[in-house]
């Protein structure tokens, strides 16, 4: 079953693909590593999930996807983001990145509330993009909008139009923000913890609603989390990222059930779950590191239980398939085939 | 004899709300008609969705928040504490008793105070140690109970993670040695290798130090493995509240079952469908006639809306629920 779905997969051109990406940032104390080598590809109506902690360094990949990082940001040379058959990260006039930014990918964030502006209502924000993006007329760009924000469940869509975000409660300005992000039809989303400010039973609501609306549209999502539970129900691939490194990817299924980087097992075995009580919480060992002090040789090495001096601190492990679509970045993993 | 720490009665918090300067002075309901017993040595866990009135409510029993009605008594060994009229004296007393864990590890620390003079403060404003060997002595040992060694103690806390920084707060609650602990969200802002860590530690000292805790978390997951009882809250009541593996393996609040339901679970082939609540929950300014939550349950009937449903216990067991239609449903 699973061959055949990678069969039919492989006909379908990329909707992305990241090849050899390093971002780096200048700060006071000297230069950060923040995005290590990093590669991935994505087709039309795959979801693909980022689960790491914070300073993993998944929020500055999918900002890298639309040049959103800060002005001390560096770009290696021989990185390439390619949409479309052209490199995102050599545009430099606003008029190519325009072509990206709302228009070929558009992007949700965390916190709804730092999205929208204060003092401009809703409607006009939304309006706004459509004609920067669209060759439509006002009349249609608010006939769009308000259709848009229907979709999602907001209901008096038309009252909401003309209201201001603060106005609108916390899962109702997330639905705001994910009609905003998809009214002007992008071929990929990315979604950087859309969830996690909300309520449980109003993230239940907005993992639907991408979920269906992803279905619906064929888009790509790209779909940022520290929630392994939320990759579990909405992604088809997931990528574990540490220290700016991809450390193991794959299907969602075959991750969660068969993790093979100590990382992602240590992951597994720290998280919560309900269904199953008696299982005594692991944390992983240590903390992480700062990255100014990034470890030599494999970055996980100072709180690995496979430690073995004189390799995992000096040898760097490329990321390998260890068996099909199932890639791991271990020295001490053999491959399965 | 009462093995309860801290008994809440009918206590109700009520905060004065002013949309403008003129318009009419409204009051917002935060917690209402709570019933509450915390045993002695037990780890409470208090769940509700953001605006249920649970943070209120731990801060009402810290006596950081006024009661606007009924009673929360602390039983010490000496004597009760009445906190709804505690003098100021008593109330200094309690302040040695009971402490707050906040959620922020980040904007809890001041970042111009040593690890040490961190430690230090409460051990000096509460006059608790006399002379400065004696307040260091008192540092030193907190700070290897929470895992920060002698070298920690001289750095300022920037140079700390996340869940370092998060066990020096448990030992700033923790040095004037308390007896009871208010952990509000306190592992909301950790990532989930560190959270463990400091669960495992908050539950370490329970047992060293004789600890009870209440410990307010919207996180269910969190709870169900770290807490011996959970109450659930909605907007400003509890509506359920029992041992947690009863809680999680039998809810019967309409409430409850629609929240564990909407707990993404780990398991990709288990797509459990999420028990839908309609809208958001009310404004706690006006909120809903008879039972709260009757505007987004799919039992309601006539009824839900005049009678407002008490906590009962059920057949006589630990688990309390407050709905009306519990024994149809």
């Amino acid at each position: 079953m699973r061959l055949i779905l990678i069969e039919t997969n492989s006909y379908m051109t990329n909707l992305l693909e990241i090849k050899n990406l390093n971002v780096e940032f200048d700060t006071d104390e000297g230069r950060i590593l923040a995005v290590n080598n990093l590669s991935l590809s994505l087709k039309e109506g795959e979801v693909l999930g980022i689960v790491g902690e914070s300073g993993s360094g998944k929020s500055v990949t999918a900002k890298s996807i639309m040049q959103l990082n800060p002005g001390n940001t560096h770009y290696k040379d021989g990185g390439e983001i390619i949409i479309d058959d052209e490199n995102a990260l050599k545009f430099n006039s606003t008029k190519d990145l325009k072509k990206i930014r709302g228009g070929k990918v558009s992007m949700i964030f965390q916190e709804p509330m730092a999205s929208f502006a204060p003092a401009i209502k809703i409607g006009h924000q939304m309006v706004e993009q459509l004609l920067l993006h669209k060759s439509i007329d006002k009349k249609e760009a608010k006939n769009i909008s308000i259709d848009m924000l229907n979709r999602v469940g907001i209901a008096d869509a038309d009252k909401r139009f003309n209201q201001y975000a603060f106005e609108l409660s916390g899962g109702m300005r997330q639905r705001a923000m994910i009609a905003m992000a998809l009214s002007t039809m992008p071929k990929l989303l990315l979604a950087d913890e859309p969830t996690t400010a909300l309520d449980v039973t109003i993230q239940a609501q907005v993992l639907d609603l991408i979920k269906s609306i992803v279905k619906e549209y064929k888009m790509g999502v790209i779909f940022i989390t520290h929630d392994l539970g939320v990759i579990a129900q909405t992604a088809d691939y997931v990528a574990v990222m540490y220290l700016g490194c991809i450390v193991e990817s794959g299907p969602v299924r075959e991750i969660i059930k068969n993790p093979k980087h100590p990382y992602t097992i240590g992951l597994l075995e720290a998280l919560p779950d309900v269904n199953n009580l008696d299982v005594p919480l692991k944390p992983v060992p240590g903390n992480i590191p700062s990255p100014l002090e990034r470890p030599s040789g494999c970055v996980f090495h100072t709180r690995c239980n496979l430690y073995e001096e004189g390799k995992c601190n000096i040898e760097f492990p490329e990321l390998k398939n260890y068996s099909v679509n199932h890639q791991v970045a271990c020295l001490k993993v053999n491959n399965n085939e | 004899m009462n093995n309860n720490l801290i008994s809440v009665k009918d206590v109700s918090v009520e905060f004065d709300y002013q949309e403008n300067f003129f318009s009419k002075k409204q009051k917002i309901q935060a917690v209402k008609n709570v019933n509450l017993n915390i045993k002695k040595g037990s780890f409470m866990g208090l769940v509700g969705e953001s605006g249920s009135g649970k943070t209120t409510l731990g801060r009402a029993i810290l006596a950081a928040n006024h009661i606007s009605s009924g009673q929360v008594i602390f039983h010490d060994e000496q004597n009760d504490y009445d906190l709804a009229n505690i003098s100021k004296k008593d109330l200094k007393d309690y302040r040695k008793k009971a402490q707050l864990i906040f959620q922020d590890p980040y904007a809890a620390l001041s970042p111009r105070m040593t690890v040490r003079d961190i430690l230090a403060e409460p051990l000096e404003v509460m006059k608790i140690t006399k002379t400065r060997e004696e307040t260091d002595e008192r540092v030193r040992v907190i700070a290897s109970k929470c895992r920060l060694n002698l070298e920690h103690l001289r750095r300022y806390p920037h140079a700390f993670s996340g869940g370092q920084r998060q066990r020096i707060s448990i030992a700033r609650a923790l040095v004037s040695n308390p007896q009871f602990i208010v952990a509000d969200e306190s592992v909301a802002a950790l990532d989930v290798s560190i959270q463990a860590d400091i669960l495992n530690l908050l539950k370490a000292l329970q047992k060293d130090l004789n600890l009870t805790y209440l410990f307010i978390s919207h996180d269910l997951s969190v709870v169900a493995h770290t807490c011996d009882e959970v109450a659930v809250m909605y907007l400003g009541r509890i509506v359920e509240h029992a041992p947690t593996r009863e809680l999680f393996s039998n809810p019967k609040h309409p409430y409850t079952k629609a929240l564990l339901s909407s707990i993404p679970s780990i398991d990709p082939d288990k797509q459990n469908k999420a028990i839908e609540l309609k809208g958001e929950i009310p404004s706690s300014m006006n909120p809903p006639s008879g039972c709260v939550f009757h505007t987004r349950c799919q039992y309601v009937n006539e009824n839900c809306k005049k009678t407002v449903p008490q906590l009962e216990k059920l057949n006589g067991s630990d688990h309390q629920v407050s709905c009306l239609r519990i024994n149809e449903i």
